[in-house]
C-alpha cells in the first residue's frame, strides 16, 4: 500500500546575503494512514522548518532546494500554489506552538473557524458554523455557542491550544502537523493537550507528526520517532525500540536528559557543548565535537543512515555496529 | 468600556482650560479688548470707566472664570476687524478651511494605503522602490514649495488649473460650499494635492511598516497554514490589524493636518480660518486670534478623544481593559 | 570606557564606509555648513549692506539666460541683490536657528527629561503631563501660535530686530518635549541598572551619579534624534518665515527669499523662488538622509542596553 506522507532526499536551503545555508540536509522518511510520527531534536535541528516544508511554507530567504515530498500521491514541492493552498489546512492541518500567537486578536473564534471551512468545503455559512460548534464540542470546550462569538483574548492559553486543534479538525485532514503544541503551556496543560490529541488521532484515524524536544512525550504518544541532528537524522524507528535501546550516542544523550527516568537525587545529564550554529557546521559527523565516543573517523567522513537491526532502525554513526 | 469614556473626556476638558488659560492671559497682557469694543479714540478717563464696566479691575481668577463661562457660551469676544463676534468670523471661515481639509483626507487614504498595503507586500517590485525613494526625498521638500512648484507648473506655465482662491461657491444652509461647482471643484484641487503632498510619504511609510510587522507574525503564518485564500490573509487578517496603530496615528496626523492649512491657505490665498489668523496677526486682531486658539484647541481635543474611543471600539483588547 | 568608545567609533566609521549615501549627504552636508560660516569671506557681496546693491538690477536673470549678466551668476532677487550671496547667507541664518533652536530644546528637554525620570514622583508626573499636552498640538501650531503672539507682543520693528534669538526660543519651546521624553526613558532604563544602585549604595549623591553615570548614557538617543531635529527645526523656520513670522526680508533667511520671490513667479521670475527652495530641500535632504543612517547604525545598541 502507498504511503500517506513520503518525503525523499528533502533539502532546505537559505539563500542569506553571504550565501546558502543548508537548513535540512538530505531527510527521508514516511507515514502512513493514521500512523503518528515524532520529530526530535534541539531547537534549531531544523524539524520545525521539516514541518513547513510539507506543507510548503518556509518563511521566505529558505526554499525547497531538493528532495520530494508525496503526499496521497501528489507531489507537494510541485504543486501549483494554488492547489497547494487548497491541501493546507485541509488535508494537512498545522498546529503551532504558542497558542498566544496562533490566534488573530482581531477576530472572532467563529470566524477564524468558519473562514477555514468556508476556504475548502462547498457548505453554506450556516452549515461551516454547525461543523465549527461539532469541533469545538469534540476538543471539550464547555458552552461553544458562546465561545464562538469571543475573541481570542477571552480565553485561556489551554482553551486557545484547544481552539487551534479544533481548527486544525474542521475539514476532517489525513494528517496533522503539531510544532511543539504544549511548549508553551503549563505542565498540567500539557498532558490535557497531549492526551486530547492523541484521543482524535486514534478515533479519527488522522496521521500525525509531532514535532518536539521531548523524548518522554513522544514515547507516550508516537509509533515511529526521527532524531534530528544539525539538519540530518542521526537515528530514526520505531518509538519503544529507539527509547528503550538508544543506538546513537546523541538520541542516547537525549533520553539522559530526560528528569524522571535516573533516580532521584541525582544529577540531569546534560549532553557537553551546544547544537552547533547553521554556518558552521563541523567536517565529518556533525555531532562529533561534543560526542564522548567519537574516533579519528568522526572528524572526517560523515556516517550514513544505515539499517543497524531488522526492525527498520536506521542509525547514522561509524561507532555503531 | 464607559469609564474609559469618562476618563478620556475629563482629560480633554483640563486640556481645554489650560488652552483657555492661554488665551485668556494673551487676551488680556497683549491684547486690548476696550480697543476691540470701542476703538482708539477714548480719553483715559472714559477708559478707566469702560475697565470697570468690563470687569477689567476684578481679580484674575475672577475674569478667567468669566472667560471660560464666556467661551463655553460660545462669546471669545470681538473681532477688532471685523466689528463682528470673533466665533461667528471664525465660523463663516471654517467651511473653506473644512473642505480642504475633507478633500486632502480622501486622497492621503485613496493613495497611502493601496500603495503602503502594495509594497509591504511585494517590497521588492520596481513600484515600491519608487514609492520608497520618492517619500524619503519628498518628506526634505516643504509644503509651501510643492505648492509653489505646482502653481508654477499648472498654473503658470500650462495654465490649466486655477491658482488661488476657492472660485464659484454654492451657499447651501449658511455653508459656503466648493463641492458643487465645477469652479469651485478645480480650485481645490492644487491647494489639496499640495496639502497631501506633506503627509503622503509619512502615511505610506506607517502603513507599510505596520502592515509589513504584521505579515510576520504567527497568527498570519496560521492563516497560512490554514489554506485560505492569499486575499483573506492580506485584507481580512493582515489588514485588520494593521489598521489599529494607522488609525491612532492618521488621527494626530489630521491636528497635524490643520496646522499645514497655515501654508497652504496662505500660498493660495484660501479663504479659510488659517489665512484668516494670519490677517489677523498682521492687523494685530488680537480677539479672533485668541478665538482661532481656543476653535482649533477644541478641534484637536475632540479629533484626539474621538480617535482613542474609536481605537478602542476597534481594538477587542481595551475594550475588556476598560470595563474592569 | 576609552576602549568602548574606540570600538564604537570604528563600528560608525566602518558602515559609515559601507554606506555611499551617507557619505554623499556628510559631504554635502560638511561643504554647505563650511560655506555658510565662510559667508562674509566667499561671497561677492554682502547682502546685509544696502550700499552694495541698486535696485535698478531687480530681477537680473541667471548669468546664462537672456538678459543675465556675468556680476550676478544665479541672478538677483527683487531689490537687486545678488542672489547666490543672498542664499548663502540665508543658509547661514537657518542653519543657525536650526542649530540653535536644537541645543535649546536640548537643553531645555534633557534638564526636564533627567528631573523627570531620575527624581520621579509627583514632579515627573507634573512634568510629564505638561510634555502629554503639548505634544498633542502638533509643533507647528505651537511654533507658529508663538511666534504670531511674539510678534504682536513686541511689535514688528523689534521683533525684526530680535528675530534669530526669538526664533531660536519659539522652536526650541515647541518640540522640547520629544527630547524629555526620550531622556526621561532611557533614564528610567538606567537607573535600575547594577552600577547606578552601586553608586547609590557606596554613598555618592544623586546629582554626581545623575551627572556621572546617567547622563552619558541618554547621550546615544539624545544624538540620534538630534540630527533629525536639526531639519525639522530648519523647516519650522522656513514655514515660519515664509508666513511672514520670520525672519525678515533685510536679513532673509531661505524661507523668507522663497516668500518674497514667491509673489513674482507669475511675472516669469521663477529663480528667486527656485534656487533657495533648491538649496533648501538638499539642506534638509542630506540631514534627514544622515539622521537615518545614524539611527539605523546606533538604534540596535540602544535598546540591546
Amino acid at each position: 500500500m502507498r504511503h500517506l506522507l513520503e518525503v525523499k532526499d528533502l533539502e532546505v536551503k537559505f539563500a542569506l546575503w553571504f550565501g546558502e545555508l543548508t537548513a535540512i540536509d538530505g531527510i527521508s522518511f514516511t507515514l502512513d494512514r493514521g500512523e503518528r510520527l515524532g520529530i526530535v531534536g534541539e531547537s534549531g535541528a531544523g524539524k520545525s522548518v521539516t514541518g513547513f516544508a510539507i506543507i510548503n511554507l518556509i518563511s521566505k530567504p529558505g526554499y525547497i532546494s531538493a528532495g520530494q515530498i508525496l503526499f496521497e500521491g501528489q507531489e507537494l514541492n510541485r504543486l501549483p500554489e494554488d492547489e497547494m493552498r487548497s491541501i493546507r489546512g485541509n488535508r494537512i492541518s498545522m498546529i503551532f506552538q504558542d497558542p498566544m500567537m496562533t490566534l488573530n486578536p482581531v477576530l472572532t473564534i467563529g470566524t477564524q473557524m468558519i473562514e477555514t471551512v468556508l476556504a475548502h468545503e462547498n457548505v453554506s455559512k450556516s452549515e461551516a458554523v454547525d461543523i465549527a460548534l461539532d469541533k469545538l464540542k469534540k476538543v471539550h470546550i464547555p458552552s461553544p455557542e458562546k465561545r464562538i462569538h469571543q475573541y481570542p483574548h477571552e480565553c485561556s492559553g489551554g482553551m486557545r491550544q484547544r481552539i487551534v486543534v479544533a481548527i486544525a479538525l474542521l475539514t476532517n485532514p489525513a494528517l496533522i502537523i503539531a510544532d511543539e503544541p504544549t511548549t508553551a503551556l503549563d505542565v498540567t496543560i500539557q498532558a490535557e493537550i497531549m492526551d486530547l490529541l492523541l484521543e482524535l488521532c486514534e478515533s479519527e484515524k488522522m496521521g500525525l507528526i509531532l514535532i518536539t524536544h521531548d523524548l518522554g512525550v513522544v514515547s507516550q504518544i508516537t509509533e515511529k520517532v526521527i532524531v534530528m541532528y544539525a539538519g540530518k537524522i542521526v537515528e530514526s524507528g520505531a518509538t519503544q525500540s529507539v527509547v528503550q535501546d538508544p543506538k546513537h550516542p546523541y538520541t542516547r544523550g537525549l533520553l539522559k536528559a530526560i528528569p524522571g527516568i535516573i533516580p532521584p537525587g541525582s544529577r540531569l545529564y546534560q549532553i557537553p557543548g551546544m547544537m552547533p550554529n547553521l554556518t558552521e557546521i563541523p567536517q565529518g559527523c556533525s555531532f562529533h565535537p561534543r560526542c564522548t565516543i567519537s574516533e579519528s573517523i568522526c572528524s572526517t567522513e560523515v556516517p550514513a543512515l544505515i539499517s543497524k537491526d531488522q526492525h527498520h532502525r536506521m542509525v547514522a554513526c561509524h561507532m555503531v555496529k | 468600556m464607559f469609564a474609559f469614556i469618562v476618563r478620556r473626556i475629563i482629560q480633554a476638558i483640563l486640556v481645554m482650560l489650560v488652552i483657555g488659560l492661554v488665551g485668556f492671559v494673551i487676551q488680556h497682557q497683549i491684547g486690548d479688548p476696550i480697543r476691540d469694543l470701542v476703538g482708539e479714540r477714548v480719553t483715559p478717563a472714559e477708559r478707566e470707566v469702560i475697565r470697570d464696566q468690563l470687569g477689567l479691575n476684578d481679580p484674575f481668577y475672577v475674569q478667567y472664570f468669566r472667560f471660560v463661562k464666556n467661551a463655553c457660551q460660545g462669546d471669545l469676544g470681538l473681532s477688532f476687524f471685523y466689528k463682528k463676534p470673533a466665533l461667528k468670523v471664525i465660523v463663516s471661515k471654517a467651511p473653506a478651511t473644512i473642505e480642504l481639509v475633507i478633500v486632502t483626507a480622501l486622497i492621503l487614504i485613496i493613495i497611502s494605503i493601496p500603495a503602503g498595503i502594495y509594497s509591504a507586500i511585494y517590497p521588492k517590485s520596481w513600484f515600491s522602490r519608487i514609492v520608497m525613494a520618492a517619500s524619503t526625498i519628498g518628506v526634505a521638500i516643504p509644503v509651501f514649495l510643492t505648492a509653489i512648484a505646482l502653481i508654477y507648473l499648472f498654473g503658470v506655465e500650462l495654465n490649466w488649473l486655477p491658482s488661488y482662491g476657492r472660485g464659484e461657491t454654492v451657499n447651501i444652509w449658511g455653508w459656503e460650499s466648493g463641492f458643487f461647482t465645477w469652479d469651485g471643484l478645480k480650485h481645490l484641487i492644487l491647494p489639496s494635492v499640495s496639502l497631501s503632498s506633506i503627509m503622503l510619504p509619512l502615511f505610506i511609510r506607517l502603513v507599510r511598516a505596520e502592515m509589513m510587522e504584521v505579515l510576520e507574525t504567527e497568527y498570519i503564518k496560521f492563516a497560512w497554514a490554514k489554506g485560505l485564500h492569499r486575499e483573506r490573509v492580506w485584507y481580512i487578517h493582515a489588514f485588520k490589524n494593521t489598521l489599529l496603530p494607522v488609525i491612532t496615528v492618521f488621527g494626530v496626523q489630521l491636528g497635524i493636518l490643520f496646522a499645514f492649512t497655515i501654508l497652504t491657505e496662505t500660498v493660495f490665498q484660501w479663504q479659510g480660518m488659517g489665512f484668516m489668523f494670519l490677517e489677523a496677526v498682521e492687523r494685530s486682531d488680537t480677539s479672533l486670534l485668541v478665538a482661532y486658539l481656543v476653535v482649533v484647541g477644541v478641534i484637536f481635543v475632540v479629533v484626539n478623544t474621538v480617535v482613542d474611543i474609536v481605537y478602542g471600539f476597534v481594538n477587542p483588547m481595551v475594550r475588556i481593559a476598560g470595563t474592569k | 570606557m576609552k576602549s568602548w568608545n574606540r570600538f564604537k567609533n570604528s563600528y560608525l566609521l566602518y558602515s559609515f564606509k559601507r554606506d555611499p549615501v551617507a557619505i554623499l549627504s556628510f559631504c554635502v552636508l560638511s561643504i554647505l555648513v563650511i560655506i555658510s560660516i565662510l559667508a562674509p569671506v566667499i561671497t561677492p557681496y554682502n547682502t546685509y549692506d544696502s550700499a552694495t546693491f541698486d535696485i535698478m538690477d531687480a530681477e537680473t536673470p541667471p548669468a546664462w539666460m537672456e538678459g543675465g549678466s556675468k556680476s550676478f551668476l544665479l541672478g538677483t532677487d527683487i531689490q537687486g541683490r545678488d542672489l547666490l550671496s543672498t542664499m548663502i547667507y540665508g543658509l547661514r541664518v537657518s542653519l543657525l536657528i536650526g542649530v540653535g533652536a536644537v541645543l535649546f530644546q536640548a537643553l531645555v528637554g534633557i534638564l526636564v527629561g533627567l528631573l523627570s525620570g531620575y527624581l520621579g514622583g509627583k514632579l515627573d508626573a507634573l512634568l510629564m503631563r505638561i510634555a502629554d499636552i503639548q505634544f498633542s498640538i502638533p509643533y507647528l501650531i505651537v511654533a507658529i501660535f508663538t511666534s504670531a503672539i511674539f510678534k504682536l507682543a513686541f511689535g514688528v520693528g523689534r521683533y525684526a530686530e530680535l528675530a534669530v534669538p526669538l526664533l531660536i526660543i519659539i522652536i526650541g519651546m515647541s518640540e522640547w518635549p520629544k527630547y524629555a521624553r526620550t531622556v526621561r526613558a532611557s533614564v528610567l532604563g538606567e537607573k535600575n541598572k547594577e552600577y547606578v544602585e552601586a553608586a547609590r549604595v557606596i554613598g555618592i549623591s544623586r546629582w554626581h551619579i545623575m551627572y556621572r553615570h546617567v547622563l552619558p548614557n541618554t547621550l546615544t538617543p539624545v544624538l540620534v534624534i538630534s540630527t533629525i531635529q536639526v531639519a525639522e527645526a530648519v523647516m519650522s523656520e522656513a514655514a515660519l518665515s515664509f508666513l511672514g513670522l520670520g525672519m525678515p526680508i533685510t536679513k532673509p533667511s531661505l524661507g523668507s527669499l522663497i516668500r518674497a520671490g514667491f509673489e513674482y513667479i507669475f511675472s516669469g521670475s521663477w529663480w528667486i523662488t527656485f534656487f533657495p527652495g533648491a538649496l533648501l530641500v538638499i539642506f534638509i535632504l542630506v540631514i534627514l538622509l544622515l539622521g537615518d543612517w545614524l539611527r539605523d547604525v546606533l538604534n540596535p545598541k540602544l535598546y540591546k542596553g
